[in-house]
């Protein structure tokens, strides 16, 4: 019962670490750029919002397999293609839970406007340093908030994992799967607990992150 | 001549459907709700028609895991009629009193392949499948099969693997679809080498290779079919629980990649 | 950095072009020391002037130096970080993530080299700041966040100040209380300002020079006095237009106590003590407070009749005309110039010429320039 918990643990968190480290950068282009091809990225981004996960997950299955060029690279690098490994589940979540970590950070930059870079500018702030010292303290509560949607996100998620994943015990089979094999083969009691588990972690998750970003709100307004 | 078939098949669908929605029907013509296996798929759109041609009853079907199907029908889902995956979810259906007495029967019996989208991997060439060693070599690094847990068709690749003697050395490189559809999709994109799935979807796709593991290396995947209650009355369910045990419906069970039980 | 240099120390500044549909064309040359307020209109052009200034907006077709440093030209634009600018802008637009203490010196870090101008502790203690170091910038008021804005910009060290109508945000109150620390820092500091403005009051008390701008094009730049005193300008042409004159303390008398002032051609009493002997103060004529006699009145309570010669005679709409008079007669050159508004009835009536010596009763002379220079 543990393996299941741990691994839906360790998965959201590195998720939500990629996402951080990778999705900051987006979201600042999206809230900066006046490419004019820039909302059709976004578009991209926000896709796992509305495709089902199992589209997701064959898709993923089919671009990370051997024929394509991302397989054929992993397989010269790592001996193996990322399906059915752990690895591979973290790239799947990654890009499933994408729109909402890269969402609320980008509505975050929104949010600060022109002024505050600008001021930075005349005081002899050059774009990366403004962006560190300036953009990124302004926007902590979308970051916040990013960071716990992804990671709940990430820590509920089923179809793309249930496809990719492969089930395989202690790699692969994270909570949402263990209490959907529960409630497939009758073990309700079993499934009762994971469910009624997830059930309160969310409702956790959900409210101390309403009140932090409301205190934290309230510090930067 | 194929083509004609289907647009006569067609025509008559479309009349069948305009006449049932539109016109008053007959009092012969009635329609029955069926819930199929996912595994059935293709079969019981291939029933219907042939039903509808013979009755002009409606059939209307709805596809899901026999589990899911199931949980639906003790909610109270308006399915008149239960064609499962297994044995054991239309008798806890008799059970729990949802079903028409004695009408519970095993309508079919799927087999397993095991499946390689390698034209020539499973090209065994009068060896036996134990003698080439194919599972348990390096160049197999992933075997995929159904949730055993869950799916009767993974219960009897899991079976079928402990027969061989080669579950052990091959546990590590098993990786499991939720339904045996998903199964033959984790091979069929190339990411298992080698699946255990069922031979009607094999037989639905004319690429790659398979081997049918014999009869005697897993237990019957028995099929069965029930009445429930809901359908008691309804002249078109009745008549397609009948029509299920005809000669006609098991011309086209057999041909699509399943068995008649032998009674 | 761009290291092109020409030879001039001032500030060479020439923008064409338009930016979001709006056409400006401006060209002018300042010197590397003063208050210069750029002056017009809302939507004239200023402000788009000074972001040029600052790089925070580009023309396309500008030429910009510092100081001999070449900070843009047809080829390059230098962009904003790089250059050695102060900017104020309208709103305080304090950093909500830091405190005062780290507002204040966001810009003293990242100077490099030895461009301080200013050190942190008398920052503080020339804007009045000490109480407010270690707090946050919320609840704070509108003329406390703008002294903070102004620090902060100080402390980066420029050689170029810009201000964006700095006090346009302010209310009455928070003006007053904000002007008399300005006036302080521009007399201490030794850079060039720019401040964008389009209240007279404001650009009476601060500026030295001033530009004037309409529609996207500068009409006139010089010495504030000169400028303010043109009868030509639309400035001049306003209800409530006044001219600045600069002018030195020298006597006090206790028993009534008025003071006397020295201006260029002539001498003016002032009720009250001003400040010390020899200390210098500007202070400012409404143009309708001038009445005029072409003898020097016998009797009246006036008690500035001041000799004066007419420089310039200008009709306006209303009725109304405008002379430009310098003080002094004719014999005497270089007076300091004033407006003079009275009725073209008048002008009519006493036959008033260009040339011509006169006598100017001037009611009443308000102090602008409020604090002594050090």
């Amino acid at each position: 019962m543990w393996d299941p918990i741990w691994i839906t643990v360790k998965l959201a968190f590195i998720t939500t670490l990629i996402l951080l480290i990778v999705g900051t950068p987006i979201a600042w282009w999206l809230a900066r750029s006046k490419a004019w091809w820039k909302e059709g990225v976004a578009a991209i981004v926000a896709l796992p919002i509305v495709l089902p996960p199992t589209v997701m997950g064959f898709y993923l299955l089919i671009a990370l397999g051997p024929d394509s060029p991302i397989g054929q690279l992993t397989t010269q690098i790592f001996g193996r293609t990322l399906p059915f490994t752990f690895a591979g589940i973290v790239v799947g979540s990654v890009i499933y839970s994408m729109p909402f970590v890269i969402q609320p950070i980008r509505n975050a930059f929104d949010a600060i406007g022109e002024r505050p870079l600008e001021v930075a500018a005349t005081l002899r702030a050059s774009p990366i340093d403004t962006f560190f010292s300036v953009a990124l303290p302004l926007a902590r509560p979308g970051l916040l908030t990013g960071a716990v949607l992804g990671f709940a996100h990430t820590v509920g998620e089923f179809g793309v994992i249930l496809m990719i994943g492969g089930n395989i015990p202690g790699e692969t089979k994270v909570l949402s799967v263990a209490i959907y094999d529960h409630v497939e083969a009758l073990e309700w009691g079993q499934a009762h607990i994971l469910s009624a588990g997830l059930l309160v972690f969310s409702f956790v998750v959900i409210l101390s992150m309403m009140v932090l970003e409301k205190r934290l709100g309230r510090r930067l307004k | 001549m194929y083509q004609c078939k289907r647009i006569f098949c067609l025509v008559v669908f479309v009349f069948a459907f305009t006449s049932a929605v539109m016109i008053t029907p007959p009092a012969s013509a009635e329609k029955v709700s069926v819930a199929v296996a996912a595994n059935f798929t293709a079969t019981a759109k291939n029933l219907a028609q042939a039903f509808t041609v013979n009755t002009g009853h409606e059939v209307v079907l709805s596809f899901g895991s026999t589990g899911k199907l199931f949980t639906q029908i003790i909610h109270g889902a308006p399915f008149e009629v239960f064609l499962a995956a297994d044995r054991e979810r239309p008798k806890r259906a008799e059970q729990e009193g949802l079903t028409v007495k004695g009408s519970r029967f095993t309508y079919a019996q799927g087999k397993i392949v095991l499946w390689s989208r390698d034209p020539n991997r499973l090209n065994l060439e009068g060896t036996s499948l134990e003698q080439s060693g194919i599972i348990e070599s390096d160049a197999i690094t992933r075997l995929a099969i159904a949730n055993p847990k869950t799916a009767p068709y993974g219960r009897a690749a899991l079976e079928t693997l402990t027969k061989l003697g080669v579950y052990e050395k091959v546990k590590g490189k098993i990786v499991q679809g939720e339904n045996v559809a998903q199964t033959y999709q984790f091979a069929y994109t190339g990411n298992a080498e080698l699946a255990i799935v069922s031979l009607a979807q094999a037989a639905l796709n004319t690429g790659g290779s398979h081997w049918v593991v014999p009869r005697e290396l897993y237990a019957p995947l028995d099929q069965q079919a029930v009445l429930l209650k809901r359908g008691a009355g309804n002249n078109a369910a009745n008549a397609f629980m009948n029509f299920l045990k005809s000669n006609e419906a098991a011309v086209i069970i057999r041909k699509l990649g399943y068995t008649i039980k032998q009674e | 950095m761009m290291n092109n240099m020409i030879s001039s120390d001032g500030i060479i500044a020439r923008f064409s072009g338009s930016l979001e549909n709006f056409d400006l064309s401006a060209e002018f040359t300042l010197p590397c020391k003063g208050v210069t307020a750029l002056f017009g209109r809302s939507g004239c052009g200023k402000t788009t002037i000074l972001r040029c200034l600052a790089g925070l907006s580009h023309m396309e077709q500008g030429f910009l130096s510092v100081k001999g440093h070449v900070w843009q030209d047809d080829k390059s634009c230098m962009p904003t970080h790089q250059r050695p600018v102060g900017f104020v802008f309208q709103e305080a637009s304090l950093f909500a993530h830091l405190s005062v203490k780290d507002n204040l010196v966001f810009g003293q870090k990242r100077t490099v080299g030895n461009g301080s101008i200013i050190e942190l502790d008398e920052t503080v203690t020339l804007l009045g700041l000490e109480h407010l170091l270690s707090r946050s910038v919320h609840n704070l008021s509108g003329g406390e966040r703008q002294r903070i804005a102004i620090g902060r910009a100080l402390l980066s060290g420029p050689e170029l100040l810009l201000m964006d109508e700095p006090l346009a945000g302010l209310d009455k109150f928070s003006k007053d209380e904000i002007i008399p620390y300005l006036d302080r820092l521009f007399k201490k500091l030794d850079i060039p300002v720019i401040f964008v403005s389009h209240d007279t009051e404001e650009v009476e008390r601060l500026a030295d020079n001033m530009i004037l701008m309409d529609q996207g094009k500068i009409i006139a730049m010089g010495p504030l006095s000169e400028v303010l005193s043109d009868p030509t300008l639309y400035i001049a042409k306003g209800p409530r237009t006044s001219s600045v004159i600069d002018v030195e303390i020298v006597s006090f008398s206790e028993s009534d106590r008025i003071s006397e002032v020295k201006v260029d051609g002539g001498v003016l009493q002032i009720p009250g003590q001003l400040g010390p002997m020899g200390s210098n103060h500007r202070i400012s004529i409404a143009a309708n407070d001038v009445s005029l006699a072409r003898e020097k009145p016998s009797e009246t309570t006036i008690l500035n009749v001041i000799p004066t010669h007419i420089l310039n005679i200008h009709l306006l709409e209303g009725g109304r005309v405008n002379l430009l008079l310098s003080i002094g007669h004719q014999d005497k050159k270089d007076g300091a110039k004033f407006i003079a508004r009275i009725t073209q009835r008048s002008l009519l009536k006493f036959d008033f010429t260009v040339g011509q010596d006169i006598y100017a009763q001037i009611k009443s002379v308000s102090m602008v320039g409020g604090s002594q220079t050090v």
